[in-house]
């Protein structure tokens, strides 16, 4: 199956899930809910493309929310020292130290040549030990942050907040050139396979390091937002949640073995998430559920793709 | 005479301290196919990996219509139009057939790929070679056939004037060997230079108009095939006559030791019937993707029949056609890949005996001459041919009656297959029956008493050591 065949079964999927809890609770579908449901999805839609990039070229970044959580601290300790700076400054340094911490990742899975799995589950803790030793374990509440921090997310648009609509952007943008770009093509080909791609002229390395640095600067970026989102900074913030990024990768068609993915199929993993999570509450089941059901969906579109490439080369003669 | 488009002086290249090319020598001309010949590690790989930028050479010098030239990397070789077709099929298996065209180099506008410009490029390219498969294809879904047409076609887009084939027909069937050489020829005529690669001597003397043999990296001759004969070849590769290649042995043939009786598998191969006796060597000819491999999968027990039986009277081994996945564990030691099978003996009692072991496979590499430091050597270190005979001497070692190899001698040097193919005498010989898996014919011919050739699943005759002929089997085993 094509990726785009792919996306428009998973799209109509998504489509019938969304109608069948619209049917149950009519009230799913106002476009207050609608808002609030991508408001929720927005973090988890650009984290999940940036770790897309990477999965794309055979890594993993198991750091992603840990160095989330890191860029965070440091734009919160930023505005608590700098009240007035105002939020550009803040986007600009979570966006450049996301970047180092992600190319930091690349430049070991690159010139060490280190199991991607390995790196990032090392410095997924290194990460999450620099935001206790920047912070000495202290939180950052809303009351030491400034207004125009922590409103900047929030702020409404044709009646979505300003983070929803970063969200689209980033969507967009990356539709048009994962397709588009010849950066984007190599990426796919280093990712499909390696070695053919070093005797095309590409670096496989290379893609490698640039796929953890993009990935790294929207980590970046999203940890301000979500610091700013949640109006709290502290050590412990996205715990774990690497994995629902890596979760909505799967569920969004890209293979784990890379080579293979799509913007369209990932921002709807990410939607199919947020739609299970945004109604399981209102069909009184609890989160337990949620991880539950990922998890089978997980599997299932794995199994799915797993025997889509097993087909059956036919030796003997077809008899009339 | 045709000038000289691409040649190499006194190429010199070694990695770390093994030296895989010293004093090479390579002259390709406009309009000429140049046979590169030599044992496995002679060094025409490092060579070609050197001409498509991915080695750069210790010294020599490199000269492009006239110029010296350096090939810094792929991009280098690409543009200075030199293509290169790979055994191995490098191919992007996620992307279209379009885009695996012009990888690293697609046709673009404002820094955007030009995508409906890279189809129309392609489509053009493939129309030229009258490939049977479409430009938006993916490219996982060709044929290794294809597959290899489309690098043809990778090569023909950048315009490429000098165009290297490594090994291109090793797992092509005859059918599409046949079509790959009209490609070449058609190639040659049009004024490309090309270097083909080959262990084959039918295909060498078929396709190329002169020869270049490597011997452990040094030039030891070139001229044109026109005066050399196949025996000189041979001579040159090896650097001594070999005249032990299929040293068949007479043997009295004993009572049956495997019968099979109307063997199927859906889809595989049907209505399979034959036995195997003692001291007997049967081949098993047909063309790549006639289900002889299957049949060996199945005689072995590796997947399971559908219908009919398979009676045997002893122990059966097989040596599987891909030594690197099936047949050995690469990072294991010699000793560890011949203990693997033989543990029931070795360690009765579930405890592993390092020295039985090691001193078990020291009498297997002195017998088959396995070229190896010791024991202790890990095997994915050795070549192709010393590999192959570590994975003939763990079964071997399990003193099987009936011995099962597959393409037994595919891609290794001539000097591992004179000793594959003593050592499989001598097996049969000492009261063994073999069956014997191949499609380089010269090896069924010379080694088998008996010859089966299946087609499409069935088993399409079956000939005596008198009757079997090059013409004879492959009549059976083409589709007449």
């Amino acid at each position: 199956m094509s990726s785009s065949r792919r996306d428009l079964a998973f799209a109509a999927l998504t489509l019938a899930l969304f109608l069948a809890v619209t049917f149950a609770f009519p009230g799913f579908a106002a476009p207050r809910n609608l808002a609030g449901l991508l408001d929720d999805t927005a973090i988890l839609i650009m984290l999940a493309l940036g770790q897309m990039l990477v999965i794309l070229v055979r890594g993993i970044d198991l750091s992603i929310a840990a160095n989330l959580a890191l860029c965070g601290m440091i734009a919160a300790v930023f505005d608590r020292a700098w009240p007035g700076a105002g939020v550009v400054p803040a986007l600009v340094i979570t966006l450049v130290s996301g970047a180092l911490l992600g190319a930091f990742n690349g430049l070991l899975v690159w010139k060490l040549r280190l199991p991607p799995i390995v790196v990032t589950l090392g410095t997924m803790s290194i990460y999450r030990g620099a935001i206790y030793l920047l912070s000495k374990g202290a939180w950052v509440n809303e009351n030491e942050m400034s207004r125009g921090f922590v409103s900047f997310p929030r702020l409404e648009f044709l009646g979505l907040s300003l983070l929803s609509w970063l969200a689209i952007v980033v969507a967009a943008v990356f539709m048009v050139a994962l397709r588009r770009s010849r950066t984007a093509r190599d990426l796919y080909a280093a990712g499909g396979n390696p070695e053919a791609a070093n005797y095309s002229g590409i670096d496989a390395g290379r893609m490698q390091f640039i796929a953890y640095t993009i990935c790294g600067a929207i980590a970046g970026v999203c940890g301000y937002l979500w610091v700013a989102r949640f109006a709290v900074a502290y050590t412990d913030i996205a715990l774990g949640f690497e994995l629902s990024v890596i979760a909505a990768c799967l569920i969004g068609g890209v293979a784990i073995a890379g080579g293979v993915g799509s913007a369209v199929g990932v921002v709807l993993g990410c939607l199919f998430i947020g739609i299970i999570r945004s109604s399981l509450p209102l069909v009184g089941i609890s989160a337990f559920w949620q991880m539950f059901i990922n998890g089978v969906v997980i599997l299932v579109a794995v199994f799915l793709s797993a025997r889509q490439r097993e087909y059956k080369r036919a030796i003997l003669e077809v008899r009339a | 005479m045709h000038a000289s488009l691409l040649s190499l002086t006194d190429i010199r290249k070694s990695f770390g301290g093994v030296r895989a090319l010293e004093r090479a020598n390579l002259e390709l001309t406009r309009g000429t196919v140049t046979a590169l010949i030599g044992e496995n590690g002679a060094g025409k790989s490092t060579l070609v990996k050197i001409l498509s930028g991915i080695h750069q050479p210790d010294g020599g010098e490199i000269r492009f219509d006239g110029n010296t030239v350096r090939i810094a990397d792929p991009q280098a070789a690409r543009a200075l139009g030199i293509g290169v077709v790979h055994q191995e099929c490098l191919a992007f298996d996620n992307l279209s057939v379009a885009e695996n065209l012009f990888v690293n180099c697609q046709p673009s506008r404002r820094g955007f790929v030009n995508w409906p410009a890279m189809r129309a490029q392609a489509t053009a390219v493939l129309r030229d070679l009258d490939a049977d498969f479409d430009a938006n294809a993916p490219a996982g879904s060709l044929s290794i056939a294809q597959k290899h047409v489309m690098q043809i076609a990778r090569a023909l887009a950048h315009e490429s004037r000098v165009l290297i084939f490594d090994e291109p027909t090793a797992s092509l069937s005859q059918r599409e060997c046949a079509e790959l050489f009209r490609i070449v020829h058609k190639l040659r005529d049009a004024g490309c230079a090309l270097l083909f690669i080959s262990h084959k001597f039918e295909e060498i003397f078929a396709l190329a108009d002169r020869y270049a043999v490597f011997r452990d990296g040094v030039s030891v001759g070139a001229g044109s095939v026109a005066d050399v004969t196949g025996d000189e070849l041979i001579r040159l590769m090896v650097g001594r006559p070999v005249d032990q290649l299929f040293p068949k042995v007479e043997t009295t043939v004993g009572d049956e030791l495997l019968r099979v009786d109307h063997l199927s598998r859906a889809g595989e191969f049907e209505d399979i019937s034959f036995s195997l006796r003692r001291g007997e060597i049967v081949g098993l000819y047909g063309l790549v993707g006639a289900g002889r491999t299957e049949l060996a999968q199945v005689l072995f027990g590796v997947q399971p029949a559908d219908s009919g039986a398979v009676t045997s009277t002893a122990d059966i081994a097989l040596v599987p056609e891909d030594r690197q996945t099936q047949g050995s564990i690469l990072p294991f030691s010699v000793a560890a890949n011949i203990a693997l099978p033989n543990l029931s003996t070795l360690a009765p009692r579930g405890w592993c005996r390092p020295n039985d072991e090691a001193q078990l496979a020291r009498q297997w590499i002195e017998r088959l001459a396995i070229k190896a430091s010791g024991p202790e050597q890990p095997v994915h270190n050795l070549s192709g041919g010393n590999q192959q005979k570590v994975v003939i001497a763990k079964w071997l070692a399990r003193r099987p009656g009936v011995l099962i190899l597959d393409e037994p001698t595919k891609g290794i040097d001539v000097g591992a297959k004179a000793a594959v193919h003593a050592v499989t005498s001598e097996f049969a010989r000492d009261g063994g029956a073999v069956l014997m898996i191949s499609s380089d014919l010269p090896e069924i011919l010379g080694m088998s008493d008996r010859v089966l050739v299946m087609r499409r699943g069935r088993l399409r005759g079956e000939f005596t050591r008198a009757e079997a002929t090059s013409e004879v089997l492959l009549r059976a085993a083409s589709d007449a």
